[in-house]
């Protein structure tokens, strides 16, 4: 635990006059592995937009690597939550991923030799290089999901941000995300929006729930016991954070 | 029809008919992929109010229609900018106004009025030498600025939120967008009219859409289909002495659904 990755102070956003996000405080330290959970419309990917520079808060200051989003947001990786748009664009798997290296490459209309190993590298990774001729909307949800996992790690970033990456992806595959994520956190920080009881459980560091307020729990109150209940746990409830003692209670609740 | 090219007119027809069909090609790909098609209508009816300014203060027609169009366009931009769940409603404003200008305008001219219907329909047949030299040195531009920006572009059009964070100068890649768009329509307008002018910018493309894998085969073939369109409808409408616009207009259109029935066989 070094440098402060995220530091947001007192941090107020509201979308047509709705308060989406009250007074949030949360400072994210480096190699962090955070799970943001809360119910839907409780603010999760509001707060991840802001983050990235995508979205510009009312009040209170957001800073990543000590500067505005967006002075830093090459250093940024994204895997959004919508995975259906443009399904009918007609781009490949590799032009997506490759978007991935836009200004990261010295080269500004060609492709350079960098870029595609890069390319083809993540995609071997991720077992999508047999695909990569394939128009995006002839792929199954799992496998679009893969191609935006793609895209935001051939950025090569220092901090990433996936929200709810596994929710086409099948057990399994979900494992070897996982796997992939820890390999990664070694050396990046990371930040996932999930409901997944398997990544809060095993692979992450921290907790922040998210229902316009923001409450961090940090790994030691994930204890094995409150694990083994959750397991039992609908993943609604859990993600709601009140019920069966799973996290510890918001003192202000 | 070779023959028919020992004409002036004709050759300067079927110069203009290949570069607004290039341009067509391109432009009308970024229309169509961005969802841009009803502001590109809008751009296209309010190029009238250029018209009669041009007309009205005897200035010369096609550098006024541009200068008067690529501002109306800008307007659009921004106000859907600044109201993006009515943006729809906000273009409709601007393409009657533009349009009503036009017609007060010209109203307004004293002396001989001019052919409206050769700028609602078009007049390919009528396009002077002068004007195809700007037509190919603005088209030749974008092409140029097209294959400059394309990375930049074909992230923007696919997905806008990676294209900022990737550091891609998302709203004036925009405007660049919508000022090409202008430029385009208003070359487009000497060929097929102001009313048509949606027809020969969507079609192709929509056709091209389906049968390509990548942003670039999607340009190369719209144009390419845009120059078989432009070309046989000017043939056809000098053999059976039609309008040409609405002939062009036409052979597009048949060519959209021969398209459309042909996949609907196919599966």
């Amino acid at each position: 635990m070094t440098a402060p990755v995220i530091e947001i102070e007192n941090l107020w956003f509201s979308f047509n006059r709705h308060p989406i996000l009250k007074k949030v405080n949360l400072t994210i330290y480096e190699k962090e592995f955070l799970a943001v959970i809360g119910p839907n419309g409780g603010g999760k990917t509001t707060l991840v937009k802001i983050i990235l520079g995508l979205l510009k808060p009312q009040r209170g200051s957001v800073r990543v690597f000590g500067k505005p989003p967006c002075k830093v947001s090459l250093k940024m990786g994204y895997v959004p939550q919508r995975i259906d748009f443009n399904r009918n664009f007609p781009v490949t798997v590799a032009d997506i991923v490759h978007m991935g290296r836009l200004r990261t490459s010295r080269r500004r209309t060609r492709r350079s030799s960098d870029d595609e190993k890069a390319v083809q590298r993540v995609l071997e990774k991720l077992d999508m290089w047999e695909f990569r001729d394939y128009r995006i909307g002839e792929l199954s949800g799992g496998q679009r999901q893969r191609v935006f996992i793609a895209r935001a790690l051939v950025t090569e970033p220092d901090l990433l941000f996936l929200d709810e990456p596994t929710s086409s992806i099948d057990t399994r595959g979900q494992s070897e995300l996982y796997e992939m994520l820890d390999e990664l956190n070694q050396h990046i920080t990371i930040v996932v929006v999930s409901h997944d009881i398997m990544l809060i459980s095993s692979h992450v560091k921290s907790v922040a729930c998210v229902n316009q307020q923001v409450h961090f729990h940090e790994a030691a109150e994930i204890t094995e016991d409150m694990l083994e209940k959750a397991y039992h746990c609908p993943i609604d409830l859990i993600a709601h954070g009140i019920p069966h003692r799973v996290l510890k209670m918001h003192e202000d609740d | 029809m070779l023959e028919l090219l020992q004409f002036e007119f004709m050759r300067n027809a079927v110069i203009a008919g290949i570069v607004v069909s290039l341009i067509c090609g391109v432009i009308g790909t970024l229309v169509v992929v961005n969802r841009l098609v009803f502001l590109s209508g809008g751009i296209a009816h309010a190029a009238y109010g250029g018209i009669g300014i041009a007309f009205f203060f005897g200035l010369p027609y096609l550098p006024c229609t541009l200068v008067f169009s690529i501002l109306a366009a800008f307007a659009m931009a921004q106000l859907t900018e600044s109201s993006k769940h009515r943006s729809d409603t906000v273009i409709g404003v601007l393409w009657a106004a533009g349009m009503a200008l036009g017609v007060i305008l010209l109203d307004l001219t004293p002396g001989y009025n001019v052919d409206l219907m050769s700028y609602l329909f078009g007049s390919i047949l009528t396009v002077p030498s002068s004007d195809i030299y700007m037509m190919s040195i603005l088209g030749a531009g974008i092409l140029i600025a097209v294959a400059l920006f394309y990375n930049d572009l074909l992230a923007m059009s696919y997905d806008e939120e990676f294209a900022l964070l990737r550091g891609v100068p998302v709203k004036v890649l925009y405007f660049m967008l919508i000022g090409m768009i202008a430029l385009s329509v208003v070359m487009t307008i000497q060929v097929v009219g102001l009313i048509l002018v949606i027809a020969l910018l969507t079609i192709p493309p929509y056709i091209a859409e389906k049968h390509c894998r990548s942003l670039k085969m999607m340009m190369v073939l719209s144009a390419l289909l845009s120059m078989a369109f432009t070309l046989a409808g000017l043939w056809i409408s000098y053999l059976l002495n039609l309008s040409s616009g609405a002939t062009i207009i036409l052979v597009a259109v048949a060519g959209f659904f021969l398209e459309k029935t042909g996949s609907h066989l196919k599966y």
